[in-house]
């Protein structure tokens, strides 16, 4: 196996593990995504969907642990890019016209991405932590309820998910491109696809705490 | 002929030797809009010279475009501001009078400065060592067209070759990353019937050489493609990334 060890750690090894990882968190976030929008049909709906998921407890658990390694081989492997790149660089040229002749989304995705990271760390401490490890007496609905109404959290929470958006727009299309799939009928297509993907996803997310701390019950 | 003549103030990179500390030198030009970059430069270096002082130097060739010789960072963008030129083609027209301009040389760990603007730019002459070519047998000159290849083939096949291995693809790239230039070799050759019996040993050689030398991983920023004075697409990476992951899965090759 010497040889797929040294095809992932080449330039291009290294990005199609972004990609596939990439791929399958692009996966997971439509089913977040879904799964938190029933939060608009009541606690009963969140409830429903949340024992839903845990009817499949043993086999949860192992995808949970399978999401796990995803994140964290995108996250490792995402910071050695970034490292490998930054040294790749060397002395950067004094006047740039970066903004000229690349995107916004593709140059900050380290910066989005770690904004992403710690609102990842903030999340599993309060929503997933104490839910699943907690003392027993919490309920899901009423935890996340609760944090959307703290104006602070909400408002991080919003910040990073409009993060996420730039994150997606840059990487949806990228995965593609990573993946050699880049032609001339079908790309702008593909792309057109990742921004409103990413849209999607970002206000699909931040609308849930958008309502809950401006309209629920007013 | 009394011509009109613009001013520029410049701000120029100044290096004596590889590793020492650079800094950027102010120089004032009156020049003839007609006048191309690269004279405006020689112009200037006259007058250093008559002066006693150190000529600026950089590199060219050509100086019509074909080369890939020459390549500075003009306010911040290799080749400067237009599109699909290189440096040499570049007329003082396109400047304001007055305006400032800085000049750089071609920035990544694998473009080490020698002096002042020029660069060490051997590491792509390593990489096509390495597997751009094709090998053949010495013998009578074979007969065109003997092999047929389809006119959009042979049309595809010349966009990627139209690279003059400038590297204009890494001083634009934030990553330093060399993938347009190898893309567009490898490319070309993968498409070309005389490139088929190294296909897979070309494209592992290429990039394993290119990741030695230091050049960076591809982010798709698509930087590249927008300063390359030869207008090469970014579906060359694409390509060069599917040439290469198939490479590896499939050639015999466990060592590389």
């Amino acid at each position: 196996m010497g040889w797929f060890w040294k095809f992932t750690n080449s330039s291009i090894g290294k990005k199609l593990v972004m990609t596939v990882t990439g791929i399958l968190l692009i996966i997971f976030l439509i089913i977040h995504l879904a799964g938190n929008l029933t939060l608009y049909w009541g606690a009963k709906a969140f409830s429903t969907y949340a024992s839903t998921l845990e009817l499949i407890m043993p086999l949860l658990r192992i995808i949970e642990v399978l999401l796990a390694l995803v994140f964290i081989f995108h996250i490792i492997n995402g910071i050695r890019v970034w490292w490998g790149n930054k040294k790749s660089k060397g002395v950067e040229n004094k006047i740039s016209a970066k903004s000229k002749n690349s995107s916004i989304f593709s140059r900050t995705m380290i910066q989005s991405a770690s904004i992403i990271f710690i609102f990842l760390v903030i999340h599993l401490d309060t929503i997933w932590y104490p839910y699943n490890l907690g003392n027993g007496a919490e309920n899901l609905y009423g935890i996340v309820t609760g944090l959307f109404m703290i104006p602070l959290y909400s408002w991080f929470y919003i910040f990073a998910m409009a993060l996420l958006g730039f994150h997606l727009n840059h990487g949806f299309q990228s995965a593609f491109q990573t993946m050699g799939w880049n032609h001339k009928k079908y790309f702008p297509l593909i792309q057109t696809v990742g921004t409103i993907y990413a849209i999607l996803v970002a206000a699909g997310f931040a609308s849930l705490p958008i309502y809950f701390l401006y309209f629920h019950g007013r | 002929m009394s011509e009109k003549k613009i001013n520029l103030k410049l701000k120029i990179w100044r290096q004596s030797a590889p590793n020492t500390v650079g800094s950027f030198v102010d120089y004032s030009v009156s020049v003839s809009p007609e006048a191309s970059f690269l004279e405006m430069l020689d112009e200037l270096n006259n007058n250093l010279e008559k002066n006693n002082q150190d000529p600026i130097v950089f590199e060219s060739d050509c100086r019509e475009g074909i080369c890939g010789t020459c390549g500075l960072v003009i306010n911040g963008e290799p080749h400067g501001p237009l599109p699909k030129i290189a440096t040499c083609q570049l007329h003082m027209r396109n400047f304001k009078d007055g305006q400032t301009i800085w000049v750089e040389p071609f920035r990544a760990k694998a473009f080490p400065v020698i002096k002042d603007l020029a660069v060490d730019r051997s590491a792509f002459d390593k990489v096509i060592q390495a597997g751009g070519y094709i090998s053949v047998n010495t013998g009578g000159v074979p007969d065109a067209n003997s092999i047929p290849i389809s006119k959009d083939i042979a049309s595809e096949a010349f966009d990627s070759a139209a690279c003059i291995g400038c590297g204009a693809c890494v001083a634009a790239c934030k990553n330093g990353s060399a993938m347009l230039f190898v893309g567009a070799k490898v490319t070309q050759f993968s498409l070309l019937p005389q490139g088929q019996p190294e296909r897979q040993s070309r494209v592992e050689a290429m990039v394993a050489k290119m990741d030695e030398l230091g050049f960076g991983s591809c982010s798709n920023t698509y930087a590249c493609e927008a300063e390359c004075p030869k207008g090469i697409s970014v579906k060359n990476i694409a390509k060069l990334n599917r040439e290469y992951r198939l490479a590896k899965i499939k050639s015999k090759n466990v060592e590389a």
